[in-house]
């Protein structure tokens, strides 16, 4: 089966970014949108991780900044499902293609 | 060893991941994502990543999910089946995202990656965190605010106008 290298990790962070760009465009329901975004954050942070063990283990920068993209990831997830809450409340509904009340 | 154990996650991964963008039941695809998130978290120790793996399980499966399923829960009617999950943009959203899938695994397999010899810190942990609080202690500071600020942000924007209902 050989080594474990870079490459592996990239492909796989590819393939989950390619499924969470999928659910964006497809997703009709505000949290499925979310969840796909969650989705690409994580396959980020997938490369992230992989270059730093491959590419310059030295300064541990990529981990570092794994731990601000899930900072990062965990405040969009707050402020998201906040404003989901609040399109419920006024919408009775949180169909993303249904909120167009600012199309003219 | 290591690569059968990088396969099975791998797989898990892409397969849990596909199943959260794809099943009609939006409830479903909120538990696969816990099933993506450990894999991920194992993916992590894989590269020599313990504490990330810890704070993957603790913030994304036991937060983030545990959040998302809250909210599905206070308003996606569950029992109401006719509720269409996917928009009809299907077929032009599989054609952009195979386009992007291939343009970028051609562009990670050719690409020389500047592969270096060096190991990881044999103490991961106690090294991220002494980076965490010497070099980066100003990015870490303002990310910091950034996450008061967005759930300061969060409370007022849930927050019911009580003038506005009487």
């Amino acid at each position: 089966m050989g080594e474990l290298t870079l490459t592996h990790f990239l492909v796989l962070s590819t393939v989950l970014f390619a499924l969470g760009i999928f659910g964006l465009l497809t997703r009709r329901n505000a949290i499925g949108v979310l969840m796909s975004i969650e989705l690409m954050f994580n396959a980020a942070a997938i490369n992230f991780v992989a270059f730093t063990k491959y590419v310059s283990p030295e300064g541990l920068a990529g981990q570092v900044f794994t731990i601000f993209i899930i900072t990062i990831a965990a405040a969009e997830a707050a402020v998201g499902l906040a404003i989901v809450m609040l399109i419920y409340r006024n919408f009775k509904g949180i169909e993303v293609d249904k909120i167009n009340f600012m199309k003219w | 060893m290591n690569v059968l154990i990088f396969y099975v996650l791998a797989f898990v991964a892409g397969i849990s991941a596909l199943m959260v963008v794809t099943l009609k039941n939006i409830f479903h695809s909120a538990l696969f994502l816990v099933l993506t998130f450990f894999s991920i978290a194992g993916l992590y120790i894989l590269l020599g990543a313990e504490f990330l793996a810890g704070v993957q399980v603790l913030i994304y499966v036991g937060a983030i999910t545990i959040l998302m399923i809250f909210a599905i829960m206070m308003t996606y009617q569950l029992s109401n089946k006719s509720i269409r999950q996917v928009n009809e943009q299907k077929g032009q959203a599989t054609i952009v995202v195979l386009l992007f899938f291939l343009l970028s695994l051609a562009t990670v397999i050719k690409t020389a990656w500047p592969i270096s010899d060096a190991s990881l810190p044999e103490r991961n942990t106690f090294e991220l965190g002494r980076q965490l609080l010497s070099t980066y202690v100003i990015p870490f500071e303002v990310v910091s605010v950034v996450l008061l600020v967005a759930l300061i942000g969060a409370i007022i924007i849930s927050r019911q106008d009580r003038q506005e209902e009487s």
